[in-house]
């Protein structure tokens, strides 16, 4: 647990970037930079965070900051570890170093996960966050692994016959968790103190930990940009977004959801689900809801909670 | 005191990348690379190297790791080969304009389709223009110096860019050769510890591989152009502290029989041993051959080249790749934009050859010699692109 007082006031992310207003990943690195407890390296996979964060000669971070390509962020947290290892060893280097590496939902769940996959298994110590915006929202709102079923992107349009997306979301932090590695977990930024308390926590466990944050998108999504943080707070209060953990495998319940409200309130503020609520695709949205069930039912039955 | 130690091509890879003390080795396995990272990985095992040793999922991510690794400071090497190099492609380029001092020793292996894991040179060639400092090999030794110097002259300030040590596939990475190596202290003061000029440091936090559109990008590659352009002074000085530590003299070229030929072949990697055995033979029956070998293909020597070529009546450009649906293979591509641009008038034709590992014999090379011979006397070109070998 944090307390608010407790955080830094240094801006390690700084205003004037580019991201959209109310852009959720902009609201993630700020609150992720809070949590940091020493000097530390970050690296980005192509995406939303990279190209609007560091428009070339100009950048929002106060901290060393490295972006190769879009599939190989897990890669080249790797090599960071793997060098600082290498030079403390030959006593070129002194000090301790965190590394987190951040990828959208494209750079995680699609193209990256290889990468992933192998510096999981490897046992490279670092974090991982995945701001996950359920789409690839910076080439143009494409669906992705990570796009939820239903939900309209331009590569999964809401169709006369298909309504958006026929797909459900992958389980990534299950994927992950399969590695057996010390941490991986859920967050969404409206529980910021949750949030921190993870980024905190993935930093100090020794070896790799997971993160998977949900990522409100104004633009993607199609919501207003006021409310991006409510859409962040019904996602978890509609079950659609469980919060929680796993620690060597034992999956702990963070956020408890005892009154859940149906998950059209999360749906009905988001252009990209409007289609579902014309007549002739009304039963999606009990497919949706079906399946928030299901995957709360799965989620809550691992944790103990069931 | 050096020492002669029995070595494959790529045991002599290993065994310099091992005294070079390289802080991260990034690798995965592909035929024929394999043994330079087995044999490595036992020196990391057996305690005799402080590298971490990363043995990622891919070339992809190896070329990742050497990056982000190269990035922190760290001395970087790995090593692959055809379609491993292929994968990496990508990276190549964000290494070599990044700035990243990587030695790379790449065994060369054609490309697929069909699969195939024999020696040509499609693989390096495919990804000729990613920037790097690429040298061939003719044999063991030359593998073994050859990744000594390349790790002084990537890592040179004045230089900073990666470094592909090619070798042929089977041809030299499993051949045993007598392989005179130095002594591991000499070594360490011939290639010293890395001096990074800018690192990631997170106490002095950068911001490295940002987004860079129309207003900068140019400049950015124009500033990598001219470091290539730059780095022949740096290669030169390290080839003559190299000659004097161990009386091998490198250049940018070698040349074979040169001085008076009428014809001469120029080729890539160990095909110049053959090469030069035909010369020698050819020689004694008073034909004048000779044989011209670049070392350095990247940044390319013209101007050795053409000093080389001054006398000469023709010149067959032996390429171990095809650039289909070009005029010529791509060593021959470069030579003739440089004898146009120079305004050299000389009778070339390019021999594409031992694709996919098919040999070439003495007899085919005579046969070239004698074809360019004709071509000197005559002053007519039959065939300007011919393969030879295929059936």
């Amino acid at each position: 647990m944090v307390r608010l007082n407790e955080l830094t006031t240094e801006e390690l992310f700084t205003p004037g970037h580019r991201l959209c207003a109310g852009c959720g990943a902009g609201v993630i690195a700020r609150m992720t930079m809070k949590a940091l407890r020493r000097p530390t390296v970050v690296v980005n996979a192509t995406g939303c965070l990279e190209v609007a964060s560091t428009i070339y000669p100009y950048t929002a971070w106060k901290v060393s900051w490295v972006h190769i390509a879009f599939e190989n962020a897990a890669a080249v947290a790797s090599g960071i570890e793997a060098a600082y290892k290498a030079m403390r060893r030959r006593k070129a280097w002194d000090r301790e170093v965190d590394i987190i590496a951040f990828g959208g939902d494209g750079g995680t769940f699609d193209i990256g996960i290889q990468a992933i996959s192998g510096a999981l298994e490897r046992g490279h110590d670092f974090l991982y966050i995945c701001y996950d915006n359920e789409a690839y929202m910076n080439t143009g709102i494409q669906r992705s692994g990570a796009t939820p079923h239903g939900a309209a992107t331009t590569t999964s349009p809401a169709g006369t016959k298909i309504p958006g997306k026929p797909e459900f979301k992958k389980d990534f932090i299950g994927i992950c968790a399969a590695h057996g590695i010390e941490n991986a977990a859920t967050a969404s930024p409206a529980y910021w103190n949750d949030y921190i308390t993870k980024v905190r926590k993935g930093l100090e466990v020794d070896g790799p930990a997971v993160i998977h944050v949900f990522s409100p998108c104004p633009l993607g999504m199609r919501h207003d940009s006021a409310i991006s943080i409510e859409l962040a707070r019904l996602a978890v209060q509609t079950r659609y977004w469980p919060v929680y953990e796993v620690e060597r495998g034992e999956y702990k319940l963070n956020i408890k959801v005892p009154r859940p409200k149906p998950v059209v309130e999360f749906l009905k503020l988001q252009g990209r689900f409007r289609h579902l609520f014309q007549p002739q695709f009304k039963h999606e949205i009990d497919i949706i809801q079906r399946w928030v069930d299901e995957n709360w039912k799965r989620i809550t039955k691992l944790c103990g909670e069931a | 005191m050096s020492r002669i130690l029995g070595l494959t091509g790529n045991g002599a890879v290993a065994y310099a990348v091992k005294q070079c003390e390289v802080d991260v080795v990034a690798a995965y396995p592909i035929t024929p690379q394999t043994l330079i990272v087995e044999e490595f990985s036992e020196f990391v095992h057996n305690g005799e190297v402080h590298t971490e040793f990363v043995c990622v999922e891919s070339e992809h991510s190896a070329m990742s790791a050497c990056v982000g690794a190269s990035l922190t400071g760290a001395r970087v090497f790995t090593a692959t080969a055809s379609q491993g190099l292929a994968l990496m492609h990508e990276i190549l380029y964000i290494a070599s304009t990044l700035r990243c001092p990587i030695v790379m020793g790449v065994v060369n292996r054609t490309l697929s389709a069909p699969i195939n894991i024999h020696c040509d040179h499609s693989d390096m060639m495919g990804s000729r223009d990613c920037g790097w400092i690429q040298v061939y090999v003719e044999n063991a030794q030359e593998a073994y110096d050859w990744v000594l110097q390349a790790f002084r002259i990537a890592e040179s300030p004045e230089v900073l860019l990666p470094v592909t040590v090619n070798l042929d596939g089977f041809i030299l990475s499993h051949s045993l050769e007598g392989v005179e190596v130095l002594d591991d202290e000499e070594v360490r003061s011939f290639v010293s510890t890395r001096k990074p000029v800018i690192t990631i440091d997170p106490n002095k936090p950068i911001t490295v591989g940002p987004i860079c559109f129309t207003d900068f990008y140019f400049e950015t590659k124009r500033q990598h152009v001219e470091a290539m352009n730059q780095s022949p002074k740096t290669i030169n000085e390290v080839n003559g502290e190299f000659a004097e530590l161990t009386g091998r003299r490198y250049n940018f070229i070698e040349t074979y029989m040169m001085e008076d030929a009428e014809a001469a072949i120029i080729c890539l990697g160990s095909t110049a041993g053959t090469a030069k055995a035909v010369a020698k033979r050819m020689r004694g029956r008073g034909k004048k051959v000779g044989v011209i070998k670049p070392w350095v293909y990247r940044p390319f020597p013209a101007e050795q080249i053409l000093k080389s070529v001054e006398n000469i009546g023709s010149l067959a450009v032996l390429d171990r790749a095809c650039s289909v649906g070009a005029p010529y293979g791509p060593l021959c591509s470069d030579i003739a934009a440089v004898l146009y641009k120079e305004n050299v008038k000389l009778n070339i034709f390019n021999v594409i050859y031992g694709l996919g590992g098919r040999d070439i014999t003495p007899l085919d090379i005579e046969a070239i010699f004698n074809e360019a011979l004709e071509v000197a006397e005559t002053g007519v070109v039959k065939e300007p692109l011919k393969f030879v070998g295929v059936r």
